[in-house]
């Protein structure tokens, strides 16, 4: 196989990743109303319960919705890799991993070109709603529309990975709510997504240091910081980290040898 | 690559699922041109046997080459030749036929011009290329099946395995299907292994393998195994041989 075979492989599946986003309406339409939802109401009916102090990298006080923004950025990703990924485990979608997997490129390759389509889509998906959230008053500087893509493609193949993960080593997700709870609320609820972890720490260390070792934490803190232009570096060394066990983890987990697959047709 | 060698070699083959063991030192060849058809009730270790040559997972005993190629050695090579349709559906339902194809071509590293051209031929042989462009949830049981076969052609296959392709179709697709693969193995010399547990699938110039509780039975042309059997019909010497592997297994177990 040659390099521009490889690039064409690739842009295969990102394109069908894309198409296949926009053709299911549902999908396609709850992405982006979701985190719209939280920002109308949830953030509106916290407004004024939740006072938000100076804090880096915003250096004024702020409303509650400017805070949860770049969260609500980090759950967008969230969902997509979780249902992008997750989304293999079912019956039909395991057909479609066939597909992919009897390709003949590697499948580390195959699997790194299924995590970027689903990062290209996210990536839209957070654009939108950024441009949609302008209304509610988030207007980052111009130069954090530049800066927060790095950090949405860093956050998006973290949780893009995890995603994978999931998807080869749990067998019993029988459908998205079991992931929603066990997966998506806790990792959005003990995170800094919602709240500052300094007001967390008050209330429970214990929570505030699950939070601290939560992946979602710093791909939030990550967006948060790039999307006012800064860099926190903490955080994208963090977020790095676990790309490179999640990937690891996931390319173990889909290996024909050990075969997670292997062990799931099984258990048929 | 032997030039000689044949387009599927399995030898000594066995896989189990923990203790479950599910194929058991299974040996089979299909020669170039040949279509070999795969026989077993449900359960017999077909869909496995798909599995382990289409290395979506890896046997740890017996060895499987594709023309020549060993698949846990040169995987990409053994997987470039071959084409695949599974038991379950593999479309995506909400994108169009061509969609479906193209992203199938792009996953063979197939330029997009070539793919387009390939595309076209191959559901003008299986009749849909006027519908090229409408999504896969309109097309009935039997299309979507022709245009799984269409798809596993379209990088120009030496090797085409099939798994139970024509479950739940209506006769005229059923025989619609065996006809365009049986012409494919005689214009294109395409080597095919055809898994089904429908006997009347076997034609009279069928290389035949019986695949029972993990185990091949016996394997050769029709007449082979019916003058073996002593039987006149397949169905027959096939009752015959699955009961004899009962008795058998019966007496080693006891």
């Amino acid at each position: 196989m040659t390099a521009a075979q490889y690039g064409i492989c690739l842009s295969g599946v990102v394109r069908r990743e894309a198409l296949r986003w926009l053709n299911q309406r549902g999908r396609f339409i709850s992405a982006l109303v979701r985190p719209l939802v939280w920002l109308a109401i949830f953030a509106a009916g916290f407004h004024f319960v939740l006072g938000v102090s100076i804090i880096p990298p915003y250096e004024t006080y702020i409303p509650y919705e400017v805070y949860i923004a770049p969260g609500l950025l980090a759950m967008i990703q969230l969902f997509n890799g979780m249902q992008s990924s997750l989304s293999m485990v079912y019956d039909r979608e395991m057909g479609s991993m066939k597909t992919l997997m009897i390709s003949p490129f590697p499948r580390w390759f195959l699997l790194l070109a299924k995590l970027l389509a689903g990062v290209v889509v996210s990536i839209v998906q957070a654009y939108i709603f950024l441009a949609i959230a302008w209304f509610w008053e988030i207007e980052p500087p111009i130069g954090g529309y530049v800066a927060v893509l790095p950090a949405l493609v860093l956050a998006g193949l973290m949780l893009g990975a995890l995603g994978l993960v999931l998807s080869s080593f749990i067998r019993q997700l029988e459908n998205f709510a079991g992931v929603m709870n066990f997966v998506i609320f806790p990792m959005f609820f003990t995170s800094s997504a919602l709240y500052p972890l300094w007001r967390v720490a008050e209330a429970s260390p214990v929570i505030y240091w699950l939070s601290e070792i939560n992946p979602f934490t710093h791909a939030t803190e990550l967006i948060r910081f790039a999307l006012y232009d800064r860099l926190n570096l903490l955080s994208a060394l963090i977020v790095t980290g676990y790309l490179v066990v999640f990937v690891f983890l996931a390319v173990w987990g889909y290996d024909p040898g050990r075969g997670l697959i292997a062990r799931r047709a099984g258990a048929e | 690559m032997a030039l000689e060698a044949p387009a599927l070699a399995i030898e000594d083959l066995s896989h189990a699922f923990g203790a479950r063991k599910v194929l058991d030192r299974v040996s089979l060849s299909v020669g170039r041109g040949d279509f070999t058809v795969l026989l077993g009730l449900n359960g017999a270790g077909k869909t496995t046997l798909f599995a382990l040559i289409t290395r979506l997972y890896l046997s740890h005993s017996g060895l499987i080459s594709v023309f020549g190629h060993d698949i846990k050695k040169e995987a990409q090579a053994a997987l470039r030749c071959m084409g695949v349709v599974f038991q379950q559906s593999t479309l995506d339902l909400d994108l169009t036929l061509e969609e479906n194809l193209f992203y199938h071509a792009a996953l063979h590293g197939m330029r997009r011009k070539l793919a387009a051209a390939r595309i076209g031929e191959e559901l003008a042989r299986v009749g849909l290329a006027e519908r090229r462009r409408e999504r896969v949830r309109v097309l009935s049981g039997g299309q979507r099946r022709r245009v799984e076969l269409a798809r596993a052609l379209i990088h120009n296959p030496s090797l085409l395995l099939l798994d139970e392709p024509t479950v739940g179709l209506d006769m005229a697709s059923r025989q619609f299907l065996l006809d365009h693969v049986r012409g494919l193995c005689t214009s294109q010399g395409l080597g095919v292994l055809w898994a089904t547990h429908l006997i009347d699938e076997a034609g009279p110039d069928a290389r035949i393998v019986i695949l029972h509780q993990g185990r091949v039975r016996a394997a050769g042309e029709r007449a082979e195994i019916l003058a073996r059997t002593g039987e006149v019909t397949l169905k027959a010497a096939f009752d015959r041989i699955i009961a004899d592997g009962a008795a058998k297994r019966g007496g080693e177990t006891s």
